[in-house]
Parts: structure tokens; sequence; C-alpha cells
């Protein structure tokens, strides 16, 4: 473990975890720790259970029946995977954004509203404030500020993930998961996205799954290797890019392999 | 590089596009005719009389199709306000909720069988278990066979509808903590309005100029009523007695009907395309 100044304190710890799509074992026994206020990378071969990972972090799976997990995830001390857990409370406190930037079908205003209505009762100029702050946090105020009545699907690609960042950011979440964020994104978009997510570790825990290893170097304290369902290889950031222990790591990241 | 190939596909391509125009032209060439028949015909009713007077008794000069042009408003309105949210709210179900549960399963299957069932028999049925119950007919039994028409095609567009909507949309919503009900209605209908609206439109349409099941249900009525527990003029019933009369100004008025029907439901196409496209891109 690292050996820095502060003590590093876990937002989630996984143990023993075990997927199953119907009877294929998607991830074999995954131990991990996820330390709070930190970004973690989860990187890959396609296939290789590092998108899996992190739709367990929110029970998102629970959608789909056949799908399951065993095992424990503690989440602030608390096992998720506990069959009592209230999955939308868990999902407003470990928010999520996806591959694809998926804006409401509503004014952008409304979209940063939507999740906040849900679980909090604020007056309209509390929300004008939240939403202000949510789309300041996601890097997107200055571009819409004098068009929030305007639908959310009328901004490019960039703007609509940035926008989708917001609204998990809305929340309040202590948790944010980016499942492959930038991938449908052109490079200067990429960008910004990723200086996003450097801000957003101040306030948030974050977990990124990327197919980039340029981006897990740039943007991640932690990184995870994954290949085939098991959990390879896992430290800093700089010690996985650097010196990785295992050869498999090695052969990946060196672009050997994969 | 084959040259051969290439110019075989060339050839195929020309085929293809010559049958699908020619479809195409076909569809189009009895649409135009039907509608010049219709309007060579039926202009000479359209007058101010014909939404003021009610129909004539035979033998009696004049007359138009107020009472029966109410009737059909009043019952494919109450068709509407019936069907809609039972309509909807099923396809809802079957997309959010029920799914690929065996309850969803019967429920497309008892849908499917609705929407391919002969209009006469559900006149019938509801003949059977309305009219022939109270023994007279009335505007409330012809509504009822409406709905039996209607809601089945509500069911299946609303379903088609919300299942274009992408599954990432409604993660997306579940990511956020929202309860199954808030995504239903505020994300995946939302997302699908225009196409669950257009259905509904479609569905009206279809409806308006259904006869057989009138026939044995709401019937007809001479004289202007607003009663729906009484029988009741409509157009499509008006049109088929009037139609095969051997009165030169009730075959004129049936003309004028069917023109009416007609525009109605072409205008009712026109809107539900123009006003949800626009919707759509904004």
């Amino acid at each position: 473990m690292p050996a820095s100044d502060t003590p590093i304190r876990n937002a989630i710890e996984i143990r023993n975890l075990d997927f199953f799509y119907g009877t294929f074992k998607g991830l074999k026994n995954i131990n991990l720790d996820i330390a709070e206020g930190k970004v973690t990378a989860f990187i890959g071969p396609s296939g290789c259970g590092k998108s899996t990972l992190l739709r367990t972090l929110n029970r998102m799976y629970s959608l789909y029946p056949g799908q399951r997990a065993e095992g424990q995830i503690n989440l602030h001390g608390q096992n998720i995977l506990d069959p009592k857990q209230d999955l939308n409370l868990l999902r407003a406190r470990v928010g999520m954004v996806f591959q694809k930037p998926t804006p409401f079908p509503m004014s952008i205003y409304d979209n940063i509203a939507f999740g906040v209505k849900l679980y909090e009762n604020l007056s309209r100029s509390e929300m004008d404030e939240r939403v202000e702050w949510a789309l300041t946090k996601g890097a997107i105020w200055n571009e819409v500020k004098d068009k929030l009545g305007q639908s959310g699907l009328s901004l490019s690609g960039g703007q609509q993930q940035r926008l989708c960042i917001a609204r998990t950011v809305a929340v309040k979440p202590s948790v944010i998961l980016l499942d492959e964020p930038t991938s449908a994104l052109d490079p200067i978009s990429t960008a910004k996205v990723e200086e996003l997510v450097n801000e957003l570790k101040n306030d948030y825990t974050v977990a990124i799954v990327t197919h980039n290893m340029q981006q897990a170097a740039r943007v991640s304290d932690y990184t995870a290797y994954m290949y085939l369902g098991e959990l390879i290889e896992f430290g800093k950031t700089d010690q996985i890019f650097m010196k990785p222990a295992r050869q498999e790591t090695e052969d990946y990241i060196t672009g050997r392999f994969g | 590089m084959d040259l051969k190939i290439y110019k075989r596909r060339q050839l195929v391509n020309r085929v293809g596009l010559t049958l699908s125009m020619s479809a195409m032209g076909l569809g189009l060439f009895v649409l135009l005719w039907i509608l010049y028949v219709l309007f060579s015909n039926g202009i000479a009713a359209l007058d101010w009389a014909m939404f003021t007077q009610s129909t004539p008794a035979p033998g009696s000069e004049g007359g138009g199709l107020a009472n029966a042009i109410v009737g059909s408003l009043m019952m494919v309105g109450v068709t509407a306000l019936v069907s809609t949210p039972i309509g909807i709210l099923a396809g809802v179900y079957l997309t959010e909720y029920g799914d690929q549960s065996k309850t969803a399963g019967l429920t497309r299957f008892v849908t499917d069988i609705m929407l391919s069932a002969p209009s006469i028999v559900l006149g019938l049925f509801v003949y059977a278990v309305m009219v022939a119950q109270v023994k007279h007919f009335s505007g409330w039994a012809g509504t009822v066979a409406l709905s039996l028409i209607a809601i089945p095609v509500v069911v299946r567009t609303t379903e088609n509808m919300l299942r274009l909507v992408p599954g990432s949309l409604r993660e997306a919503a579940f990511a956020l903590g929202a309860p199954r009900w808030k995504v239903a209605t505020m994300i995946t209908l939302r997302a699908a309005q225009s196409g669950v609206m257009t259905g509904l439109l479609l569905a009206l349409a279809r409806i308006s100029g259904e006869t057989a099941p009138l026939l044995f249900t709401a019937l007809n009525n001479q004289f202007f009523s607003t009663n729906m527990n009484a029988p009741m003029a409509n157009l499509p019933v008006v049109i088929f007695q009037f139609a095969m009369s051997p009165y030169d100004n009730w075959v004129r008025l049936a003309w004028g009907g069917a023109l009416l029907i007609t525009l109605t439901v072409l205008i009712l196409n026109i809107v539900a395309r123009v006003f949800f496209r626009d919707n759509a891109q904004r």
C-alpha cells in the first residue's frame, strides 16, 4: 500500500466478488479497495469484466434478471449486495456516467433538476443555485447559461457528456462511476472531460473504466488491470505503468498484447 | 477489379428501384383515384346545411348530417378518453414492468388477437352483452365497441414506440436513483411521446370510419340527439344506409359524409406528422 503522508480511507471495499451472467462467470473472486477522494481506473481488453465490475458498484445489473453477484461490496462499511439494500438510495449515493451521452428529452435545466427533485425539496431559487452549481462543476455552465430552457438534445456530443456528469454531480453522490466516458467523444471534448475528472476527485471518489491507457495514466491515482474476469494487478498508477509486478500487465501496457 | 460483379450489382439495384417505385406509384395512384371519386361526388353536398341540419326523413328535401357528425364526434371523443389511458398504461406495463413475464406474454397475445379480430365480431359481442341486455341501442354501446378496437392499437403502438427508446436512457435515469414509475413516466414515455401520440391519432382515425361495430350498437338516429343512452346517429352508418337508398338527396349526403370522414382522417394524419416532427426536432 502507498507510503503517503495522510492515511488513505477506503470508500469501497470489494471482497471475494463473483459475478454471473446466467451461468457464465463474468468476475472471479475480485478483492479490491477503492480509496476515498481518489481516482481509480479499471483497464484491460474488451470483455475482461471492467464494466461489469463497475456496474456491481451501483447494482445496475439488478435491472436484469439472470445477472447476480456474490461476495461483499462494502460502501463506507455497509454491504450493498445485501438483499435488503434499497437500490434507489444506493444509486443516489453512487452516481454513474455512461459511454454514450444520455441527455433526457427535456430542457438542460430539467436534466439537472430531475435527479435533484427525486430526493430533495428545493425552492425555485435554491434549485436555480443548485443547477448553476452542478453545471459549473460539470464545466459547462458558460456554454449553456443563456439557453437553460433548450432541450438537452440540442447540445453537441461533448457538451451532452458534460451535462450528464453535471447531472450526476447535482444529486451530490459520494462516489461517481464513469464507464468509458470519453470513448464516443472527439479529442478536445475528451481533454475537457479528463480535466473535469481531475477536478471531481477533490470532492468525490471516482472510479473510471477506460480503454485508453494514456487516459488511465493521466487521470487516475490507482489502476486495476483486469483480464478474463480476474483482477491481475492493482496498485498506484505510477507503479502499474512504470514498474508492473506482473508480466501480463506489462505486456498489455506496452501494447504487446490486447 | 471485377467489373462484372459491379455491373451486376448496378442492374440488381436498378430492378429493385424500379419495382419499389412502381409499388409506390400504384399506391399513390389508388389513393388519388379514391380522393378524386370522393371529391367529384361529395363536394356538392359539402355546404352549410350539411353541418346545421339533421338527416332528412324519407322523401323530404334537403337535410344535412349535423346529428351524425355530432354523434360521431361524441362517440369517438369518449372512445379516445377511455382508450388513451388504458392503452398507454398497458403499453407501459408491457415494456417497463412486465417485459418477459408470463402476464406480459399473455397480454401481448390477447392484444394481437384483438387487433386482428374482425370488427363485426366485436360489434356482435357488444350487442350480445350490452344491447340485448338493456333491450335498446345506445351511444354508450357504440363507444364500448369502438374502444375494443382502439385499445389494442394504442397498446401495440405504445409498446413499439417505448421499445425504440434506448436502454441506456433508462439506465441513466435509474443511475440517478429514480424509481421505476418515474423512469417510465418522466423519461421513456416522454422520449417516445411523439410516436405514442401518432399512434393515438392513427387509432382515432381508424375508428372514426368503423361501420360494422356501430351497426350493432349505436345503430342510427334520424334526429339530433346527444343522449349517449339512446341510439345515436354517426357518419359511417348514415353513409352505409344512405348510399344504398333510392333518394337522390340521401345518396348525395352519403358522398358528402364519406368525403368528410376522409378529409378528417387525412388532416389528422397530416397534423400528427407535421406537429410531432417539429416536436421531435426541437
